[in-house]
């Protein structure tokens, strides 16, 4: 219930960051959680909603107004259980989801939305610190095997759920480190890794087996993985890179983001990297203005890069959304990233139109202002401007998961290139192709963190049913 | 032919559920002497109570009549010599008064039964007569029905000894006749009745007219017909079928009002049947089963009881002090003797309880009773020659002012007796000392009685088997069952609320097992009688329980009573449980207990079901055989449940076994005890009590609450406590004030349940629309006991989330729910009909996700038309209203968001019962803003009005606390609803909290800043369905060119209510669903009261179509209406106008927070907190958005079934179909077929309003007032005049006032502009809304309601010239006088009713003594009483003083001191500077109030106090509210500031 009457006593207070000339320096996490008297009176702000919309603003349908009394009430023990069961890793999505929950909290109507994140952020890591999240280990093993492939949030999720049902369950994961793009999309500053060791270790414990180097469809055969297993549920993510096919693109210093990120956390993890790039007093150019992009931002300043610019195709958006039309759904408006705030130019309605080099390295970038007119593009004229660029990084998102993995099951995909699979009814998460399962970005597309270990544990779900005939586990 | 046709039960037409009122009088002459005339003035009390009677479809049908006179001997004579009859002497003979078949071969069949009968019984069969009778003049539906009414003249026999042992045995023949012409199997048996079979009394009655009687049975305008004594009666019942038998009198009695606890009464009375043994019935007491026939009427089973009693040996007066005794329990005043008296009898016999004023004789001795509450008005003269005539009215009978030496009232729970033997009237407390001291019942009671309390208790050594949670999961415990309801009860005692509606799931359509508890409803009192104020009358309450055997009803001789254990309230601790568990060794072995254990293994080779229908067998057999081998109190238990014993439910458990022991006769040889996991709730507690437990011990509950709290006793005796106030608001709301009375009673009824599993285990329960049976139910237990033990790991550490009471995502389905909420919000605000599409499906389409009944309905196929055809959307939209939502409960910006829009649409928007600021009866002209016309103080979020725009909301609604309803605001209404009953909370009064009444609402409802506002469960002046006629026709003239509307909630019966409702004149009649909104309401009423509008509204629709009465009303239906679809199926099903209120409210921003109770609205609707309301989003054009789209959808459906006009849709239910192909496993037992019945009448027979009420204003004295006082009313010059009153003219003054209302506001005229003389007996509501400058000076006296709702006017009422009683010990005005008053002054020279200035709020009165319940509610005014008041006195009194005088210094024992507190009045200079009361001193408004009565009637006791003022003044006590006084003391200090 938190407090009746906090919304109205309490403003709403951010996380505090330490500021942006000392955390440039590094690449730890610079965002501090909650003191525990914070988060009491954010958490006595939640008006506790005949109908909490945060619940359903939020993917795993977290049971956000409970959790906010529990902080409030300083039960915080009580707090991280029912935050567990929705969310297996409230650690990520306490760092790095842009929280839907917020946007959907009524206070959002006509006030600042409870700071749900923060607090959420505050149980994790005071659980942590009291090592209240143990291992849970299932009473009855049901002999069933279960192979995943792709170790990111949703083939996390989905481990641990169908580990603690009782089944053996094998990870397979073609990089070195398990995480996905958790480990190697997401910069250090914005989750520090530990994060995810600490998990695998526990999920190791519930029995889970990782094994990473594994590449399916390149050195571990599908067909093996599917007659070996009882079911394999596809969890691979949507890797593959949007591109800009312009003049100039083959040009060195021209690199998707994910060809410049993974590399900077594997040497924050300890790795030699050969080759890396690296944005060392150059001008950089990020393409691409979402998150991704803003990841590139902050790395290139935590290199030490002499400008950053970031350009985004589409128009400006407005500084505040209208509420009365938009809330509760995730509105279109004007966000500044911490990234942003480490020094960054950002400029709209920027088409690039070529780059160009010297010696085979890019050196300058050729854009225009376009126009947006009913959803279509147009060139302003005489607006074409130049700039210097020694880093470019594509940041436009990505299209859909690698075709080859999809091909090698042969499985049937949707129109934009996922996976096929439903996600309501009998036959949810399942494939066209009998004991296979698609979960997460290779099956929606590229999303958020939270939308994957949603898709995880629903997938776990699916597989439960499909190999006991009923399930326990939480959809 | 058959002479009752009341109609076979139909449809969801349930005979059985008929109600009536009535007016009841007697007139004796207390000498005994016997003459014509006395039979006269019976008829012409008869005649004069007319107007307290109805009639249906015909004007000349009216709903029966009859008188019961002594054996006219005389009269007798003449006939007997005509036939050749030889006639004993007076006494020595009896006469049955038959009504019998007219077929011939019937008649002669049961007519030989009579002979047979009587030869068998070894009395002498004289002879026969048939009844001369003249039937031109009346109805012809009564006369084609009418019976052979013949008369049997019985000897008396040689064996019998004397006349008393005669009319026993007479009592006996009357039975053997019945039962055996019952099992006869006639064809038309149901048309055998006799009226009365005596040697003293015979009863003439008939499906007549009042006035009618006379002329009707010559017997009795033959002068030779000569009686002591005539009880009359006219009866008004809520269906229009003609029935010669249900009118009264009975044979004892004739009864106005209704027993609520009849189904209990008459359970408990089968239950006694083994135990029963009478001296003196012998062996004939066996003849007399069944004492009463299944589906008889109250009344009837009252008479038969009564007879029961008597005949058993009891005197009549002891016998009604039995059966309606006075509230003792709690009764200071009352000597211990009496008390004993009633204690005694208390455990033989539960009340009968409900409004009664029951007029009751034997021949020898005429009397009448009151309930405890006084909920009827009973009025009576005595003259000095000893004639005594009692009344529902004065005025009834003209007596020479001069001969009548007394006037008075029935009051309360007391008792008026002439015995005609003795030749005297025997006052209350002469009869009552008499009987009490009769016999020791004190010592007797000190003998037997054990109190529960004085038992010693050993300590509770009690493990759980299973681990808390796992124990809790099996009963079904949820989080919200912790968080919403235990912790409100535990920390806080009190029982927990909420807001909004109910838009879950129905449990028998959800998809989760549910509770059992859940498919059942409690039933609530609407119109035909009153909710009781449990919390503000709570003398009359009463939750002692007796736990184990009762004594012998019959056994009037014994001297040694057996062992009675009494509790003062039924919810046991875990230590009273042990306590039972070992009283043999505590009481000497008086009592044995037996523990049955009620959980059950399932067996290999068995299903769920058949494992658990074991179980209750064996259950109900143990329990049988344990009373058998003696032990006498059971406990049924289910606490030795663990994951492999599943339990009963606790409630089924308890009724099997109550019900087996009921029907083998041996249910009062023993207590009946549950011991169980599963109840926590309120509702749970009273189903357990209303399904015959007499003690519950909620032991999981204690469990879980230990978890909860360090002080587990505080908290244990705090949730005792809530729950005890919940106990005796869910019996008030049935009008029932014991819980004996309640245990047993049956007052629910099922919905989702089918008839075998009611008709096994729950017989008597209704039950509609079929559903679950004893396989599900078994499932259910099923699946919740596997949820427990099993392995979800939500359920681990964790109880279920619920979602019940608000929405969750692992929870119930919700129809508002995120999604549903925000389509419909931006549909409305871009105006996206596509948007409101999807909005609409979500709601509409029910094939995955069931929530509603009519979300189970299909549309039958048929040809469409093209949706040009079909009638435009501008005027579908005429036929929608919003919600009574009244400001205070929601922001003045919400409410006239709300008006505005309806006004531009030209439907209605409806005020809610807080009154109307009169600047939004302006019509705006100019582009202007909401703050520009209300005020920029007022308004904290502005938007924009147009010209043509209104802020006046055209429905005024009129609700129990009348607040704000004055002459001016009726007269701004295009229609007035009566608010009976709110779906949230039907039966309950609401309570506005003080810090909700902001300055603003303060005023429109003429009360404190911050001072809380309390509306009553009952309207004060509605207790039956004539007073409801009453109140709808002082309406019609505050306002004659208003519709009058009722609003109804639905609930089985609703339909039989809205007959009456329809007859008492209303135009309009809303039925209203369970679920609809509220902005606080108790949570157990928002999810276990009443029924979904699908079925009351097809009830109605059925019933007043099957009584020829649809076409004379609109109705009206609401109720969580949000879509289009939902306004089809309410046409489909009769309605012909649709309310919304939560959708639009949702239009406006609403988002289901539920905190409306809290004042946290935080979008500024429902919410009174400036800063809050700045958050308000909403504006008129979404509401008018949403509406269209309404429209819309409704055209679309309309062109798809082929309609083009709406009025085609309204009733059509054959076009309505169950959806096919659902394979839920609840869903499949429902049968929607009653709803979807369509009554076969003829094509003549209306479905839909076509024509308007006849009110009969053309015949109201106003007319004549109006004419003489027209140039007052033009030109403010000042007129007076005389005026001749009698009793039939009520509600005199009122469109008088109306006239100046219309022209001048509540401003009125100047004082005294215009002056009425009247003279004689006022009708009911004289003065009602009188406006200022009227003053009515009435010589004479007056009935009830006068100066209701007084609004400026002076009244003032002296007994007549002559009158020659001392005029401060006689009655001058009846009950509720003053009801609602705002303003104006009132004089009364005597002694005023019960109920006096009930809810005023600025008026002045000066009356010389009152009866109970004395200004209760009062929010302001000033009352001065120069007499003595009765009890409960101020109670709930928040604003307003009251100065009392007490010479005798017994006033603070009367009076209720919960909200007052009384101080001195001393003389001006000496009273402390400070606010004050109208800024005035006590002494200058006491003297100059003393100075006018005085004045004004010439009052000895004013001149006195006024010639001795100084000595004087000091016995005036002053009663002044605690809130009141704060509120005063704040608004002065903020005055100082101001000034400072």
């Amino acid at each position: 219930m938190g407090k009746v009457t906090g919304f109205m006593e309490f403003p709403r207070i951010a996380e505090e960051y330490i500021a942006p000339a000392e955390r440039v320096k590094n690449y730890k996490e610079f965002v501090l959680h909650l003191s525990d008297e914070e988060a009491k009176t954010q958490g006595a702000r939640c008006m506790d909603c005949g109908i909490p919309f945060c619940n359903n603003g939020c993917p795993v349908n977290n049971i956000i107004p409970d959790w906010n009394d529990l902080v409030f009430n300083q039960n915080w023990k009580q707090a991280i259980e029912v935050l567990h069961s929705t969310n297996n890793f409230p650690e990520f999505t306490g760092r790095i989801c842009p929280a839907p929950c917020e946007a959907a909290c009524t206070l959002n109507i006509n006030d600042d939305p409870v700071g749900i994140k923060s607090i959420e952020h505050a149980i994790i890591d005071k659980a942590w610190e009291n090592n209240w999240v143990i291992p849970q280990l299932s009473k009855n093993k049901t002999g069933k095997k279960i192979a995943i492939v792709g170790s990111g949030p949703a083939g996390m999720a989905a481990a641990q759920q169908l580990a603690r049902a009782g089944h053996d369950v094998v990870v397979f994961e073609k990089n070195d480190r398990i995480g996905g793009l958790l480990r190697y999309g997401i910069p250090d500053f914005k989750m520090e890794k530990v994060h995810i060791d600490r998990r695998v270790n526990q999920m190791e414990a519930e029995g889970v087996i990782f094994k990473t180097n594994q590449n399916v469809g390149g050195n571990v055969d599908p067909d093996k993985l599917v007659n070996d297993f009882d079911s394999v549920i596809l969890a691979g993510g949507a890797e593959w890179p949007r591109d800009l096919p312009v003049p100039g693109r083959e040009l060195d210093g021209v690199h998707f983001a994910m060809d410049f990120l993974p590399n900077q956390n594997k040497i924050v993890a300890g790795d030699e990297v050969q080759d890396q790039i690296t944005a060392t007093g150059k001008n950089v150019v990020v393409i691409g203005g979402g998150d991704t992009g803003s990841d590139c931002v902050g790395t290139s300043n935590r290199h030490g890069a002499a400008s950053v610019y970031q350009f985004e195709l589409m128009p400006q958006p407005p500084e505040k959304e209208i509420k009365s039309l938009a809330w509760p759904y995730w509105p279109l408006k004007m966000r500044t990233s911490s990234s942003h705030e480490e020094g960054c130019e950002r400029d709209w309605c920027v088409a690039t139109k070529s780059f160009i080099g010297k010696n085979g390295k890019v050196k300058e970038l050729v854009a225009a202002r376009v126009e947006w007119r009913d959803g279509k593009m147009q060139e302003v004229p005489g607006s074409e401007f130049t700039m210097k660029a020694d880093l470019v990084l594509l940041a436009m998102g990505f299209i859909s998961p690698q075709q080859t993995i999809l091909d090698k099951f042969v499985i049937d995909k949707d129109a934009r290139g996922n996976a096929k699979a439903e996600t309501e009814g009998e036959k949810s998460y399942t494939t066209s192709r009998s004991k296979v399962f698609a979960a997460g970005d290779m099956r929606r597309g590229q999303s958020l963190v939270v939308w994957a270990i949603r898709e995880g544990r629903q997938c776990a779900r699916s597989v439960d049913e499909f190999l006991m005939g009923k399930s326990n586990l939480p959809r | 032919m058959t002479h009752s046709i009341t109609l076979k039960k139909q449809g969801l037409y349930n005979p059985s559920n008929e109600h009536d009122s009535c007016g009841v009088g007697f007139i004796v002459n207390s000498k005994g002497i016997k003459s014509h005339k006395i039979i006269s003035q019976g008829l012409e009390i008869l005649t004069n109570l007319t107007h307290r009677g109805a009639t249906g479809y015909d004007p000349k049908l009216g709903d029966g009549a009859g008188i019961l006179i002594q054996i006219p001997n005389e009269l007798f004579l003449k006939e007997a010599k005509l036939l050749a009859i030889k006639l004993p002497v007076d006494g020595e003979y009896g006469v049955g008064m038959l009504f019998l078949p007219q077929v011939e071969k019937s008649r002669a069949a049961c007519e030989s039964i009579i002979s047979k009968v009587i030869a068998e019984e070894e009395q002498v069969e004289l002879g026969w007569r048939t009844v001369p009778v003249n039937d031109k003049d009346i109805a012809d539906a009564a006369r084609n029905v009418a019976p052979v009414i013949r008369q049997v003249i019985i000897g008396q026999g040689n064996s019998v000894d004397g006349q008393i042992a005669f009319e026993r045995k007479l009592f006996v023949i009357r039975k053997r006749i019945e039962h055996l012409v019952k099992s006869l199997n006639i064809s038309d048996s149901a048309n055998f009745y006799i009226s009365s079979m005596s040697s003293r009394t015979i009863v003439y009655k008939g499906m007549l007219l009042a006035n009618e009687v006379g002329a009707f049975f010559p017997d009795l305008i033959d002068e030779s017909a000569k009686s002591a004594l005539a009880l009359v009666h006219q009866r008004f019942s809520t269906n229009t079928f003609p029935s010669w038998d249900l009118a009264h009198p009975y044979r004892m009695i004739a009864h106005n009002g209704e027993i609520n606890t009849v189904r209990g009464n008459e359970n408990w009375l089968n239950a006694r049947q083994e135990k029963m043994k009478s001296m003196l019935l012998g062996k004939d007491l066996e003849k007399l089963w069944p004492l009463m026939t299944e589906g008889q009427s109250d009344s009837a089973s009252f008479d038969n009881c009564l007879e029961l009693l008597v005949a058993g040996g009891y005197s009549l007066p002891h016998a009604m002090m039995m059966l309606i005794p006075e509230a003792w329990s709690g009764n200071k005043l009352m000597s211990q003797e009496r008390k004993s008296f009633y204690e005694y009898h208390a455990a033989m016999m539960e009340p009968w309880d409900g409004p009664a004023a029951v007029a009751f004789t034997d021949g020898r001795m005429i009397g009448a009773t009151l309930d405890r509450n006084g909920l009827r008005p009973a009025r009576y003269l005595m003259t000095d020659d000893g004639v005594v005539m009692m009344a529902s009215e004065m005025g009834v009978l003209k007596f020479p002012e001069e001969k009548i030496v007394k006037k008075w009232r029935l009051e309360p729970g007391k008792m008026l007796l002439i015995d005609l033997e003795a030749g005297r009237v025997i006052d209350d407390a002469e009869v009552k000392n008499l009987l009490a001291n009769a016999k020791p019942y004190k010592t007797w009671i000190k003998q037997s009685r054990f109190l529960l309390s004085d038992i010693k208790k050993s300590k509770v050594s009690f493990k759980l088997k299973e681990s808390l949670l796992d124990t809790q999961q099996a009963f079904g415990f949820t989080q919200e069952d912790i968080s919403f309801i235990l912790k409100p009860m535990f920390t806080d005692g009190q029982e927990p609320s909420g807001s909004m509606g109910n838009d879950a799931a129905l449990p028998v359509l959800s998809n989760r097992p549910k509770v059992l508890y859940n498919y059942f409803k409690q039933l609530f009192a609407q119109v035909t009688n009153p909710p009781i104020d449990p919390i503000r009358e709570e003398l009359v309450m009463s939750l002692v329980t007796f736990i184990g055997p009762r004594p012998n009803l019959l056994g009037i001789e014994e001297t040694n009573p057996p062992a009675r254990l009494e509790a003062s309230q039924p919810i046991l601790t875990l230590e009273d449980l042990e306590a039972l568990k070992d009283i043999d060794k505590t009481t000497k072995s008086q009592f044995k207990s037996k523990v049955i254990d009620i959980t059950f293994k399932v067996g290999d080779d068995e299903s769920y079901d058949q494992a658990m229908e074991r179980a209750v067998v064996n259950i109900c057999e143990e329990a049988k055989q344990s009373v058998i081998d003696g032990l006498n109190i059971i406990i049924l238990s289910d606490r030795d449940t663990d994951s492999n014993r599943l339990s009963v439910p606790a409630l089924l458990a308890c009724s099997a076994t109550h019900q087996s022991l009921v029907k083998s006769g041996i249910r009062t040889n023993t207590g009946l005890v549950i011991d169980t996991g599963s109840a926590r709730e309120v509702h749970h507690f009273a189903l357990l009590a209303g399904y015959g437990a007499e003690a519950v011990c909620p032991w999981l509950t204690y469990e879980t609450i230990k978890t909860l709290t360090e002080d587990f006793s505080g908290a244990q005796e705090r949730y005792i406590k809530a729950i005890g106030k919940g106990f005796n608001k869910v019996m008030s709301k049935m009008g029932i004030s014991t819980y004996q009375s309640y245990c047993g009673a049956q007052v629910f009824e099922a919905v989702g349940l089918n008839q075998i599993f009611i008709d096994k285990y729950f017989k008597g329960t209704s039950t509609n629309i079929e559903g679950i049976g004893i396989k599900e139910i078994a499932e259910e237990v099923h699946q919740i006991h596997k949820a427990a033990f099993g392995l979800d790991p939500v359920l681990i550490n964790a109880l279920d989330a619920g979602g019940d009471y608000a929405f969750r995502i692992r929870g119930e389905e919700h129809m508002w729910n995120p999604e549903s909420i925000t389509k419909l919000q931006h549909a409305t605000r871009k105006n996206q009909y596509d948007t409101y599409k999807e909005y609409a499906e979500l709601i509409n389409n029910q094939t995955k996700k069931y929530k509603t009944l009519r979300g189970l309905f299909e549309f039958k196929q048929t040809k469409t038309i093209p949706i040009e055809d079909v009638e435009s959307a501008k005027e579908i939209v005429k036929r929608f209203t919003t919600g009574a939502m009244s400001l205070g409960s929601i922001s003045t910006e919400a409410h006239s968001t709300l008006a505005v829009a309806m006004n531009r649409l030209g439907g209605k928007s409806n005020t809610g019962e807080g009154g109307e600021d009169k600047k939004r009866f302006i019509p705006i002209t100019k582009n202007s803003s909401i703050a520009e016309h209300l005020g920029e103080d007022i308004i904290e979020s502005n938007y924009a009005l147009l010209p043509g725009d209104s802020m006046r909301s055209r429905i005024k609604q009129v609700a129990s606390g009348r607040f704000g309803v004055t002459a001016e605001y009726l007269a701004a209404a295009d229609q007035i609803q009566i608010k009976m009953a709110q779906g949230a909370k039907p039966g309950e009064g609401g309570q506005l909290p003080g810090h909700k009444v902001s300055s603003y609402i303060a005023k429109l409802r003429y009360s404190v800043p911050g001072v809380g506002l309390i509306s009553p469960p009952p309207h004060h002046d509605i207790y039956s369905i004539e007073d409801l006629a009453q109140l709808i026709h002082d309406l019609k003239n505050a306002n004659p060119s208003a519709s009058i509307s009722v609003k109804l909630v639905s609930e089985t019966g609703v339909g039989t209510v809205a007959a009456g409702v329809a007859k008492a004149k209303s135009d309009h009649i809303v039925i209203a669903g369970h679920d609809g909104g509220t902005g606080a309401s108790p949570l157990s009423s928002i999810k276990h009261a009443g029924t979904p509008w699908e079925i009351g509204l097809a009830e109605t629709q059925q019933t007043l179509v099957l009584n020829q009465l649809r076409g004379r009303v609109v109705l009206q239906v609401d109720g969580q209406m949000k879509t289009g679809r939902d306004v089809i199926v309410g046409a489909l099903l009769g309605a012909e106008e649709f309310g919304f209120a939560t959708a639009p409210l949702v239009v406006e921003g609403c988002i289901m927070m539920r905190k409306c109770h809290l004042n946290t609205c935080p979008v500024g609707i429902a919410t009174q907190d400036p800063e809050l309301r700045k958050r308000f989003n909403g504006q008129p054009e979404h509401v008018v958005n949403f509406f269209f789209f309404i429209a819309e959808e409704i055209r679309e459906i309309m062109a798809s079934l082929g309609m083009q006009k709406f009025n085609d849709l309204i009733g059509r239910s054959d076009l309505l179909d169950m959806q096919q192909g659902i394979e839920h496993w609840k869903i499949q037992g429902l049968d929607f077929s009653k709803i979807f019945y369509q009554p076969d009448m003829s094509l003549d027979v209306s479905r839909y309003n076509v024509e308007e009420q006849y009110h009969g204003l053309d015949k109201a004295l106003d007319l004549e007032i109006i004419k003489k006082a027209m140039p007052s009313i033009e030109k403010i010059e000042p007129t007076q005049f005389n005026i001749i009153i009698t009793n039939t003219n009520r509600t005199v003054g009122t469109m008088l006032s109306h006239e100046i209302a219309k022209r001048y506001g509540n401003d009125g005229l100047p004082d005294n502009t215009i002056r009425v003389n009247l003279e004689g007996t006022a009708g009911q509501s004289l003065g009602a809304f009188l406006a200022k400058g009227i003053t009515f000076n009435l010589h004479g006296e007056g009935n009830d309601y006068v100066g209701k709702g007084l609004c400026g006017g002076h009244i003032i009422i002296r007994p007549p010239k002559n009158f020659k009683g001392i005029e401060e010990k006689n009655i001058i005005v009846g009950n509720t006088v003053m009801y609602g008053a705002t303003s104006g002054e009132s004089y009364f020279r005597g002694i005023a009713g019960e109920r006096f200035c009930v809810r005023n709020s600025g008026a002045s009165a000066v009356v010389e003594g009152l009866g109970n319940h004395g200004c209760e509610y009062m929010t302001g005014g000033t009352v001065v009483v120069l007499g003595q008041t009765g009890q409960n006195f101020a109670a709930g009194m928040s604003g307003g003083i009251a100065y009392i005088y007490d010479p005798e210094g017994t006033f603070k024992q009367s009076c209720n001191l919960s909200m007052v507190t009384l101080e001195k009045v001393v003389k001006e200079n000496e009273q402390a500077k400070g606010p004050k009361h109208l800024n005035l001193t006590d002494e200058i408004i006491l003297k100059k109030l003393i100075t006018s009565h005085h004045v004004f009637t010439s009052s000895p006791i004013a001149i006195d106090i006024l010639n001795n003022w100084d000595i004087l003044l000091n016995q005036f006590v002053k009663v002044m509210p605690i809130e009141y006084k704060r509120a005063l003391n704040e608004l002065h200090a903020e005055i100082i500031k101001e000034v400072a």
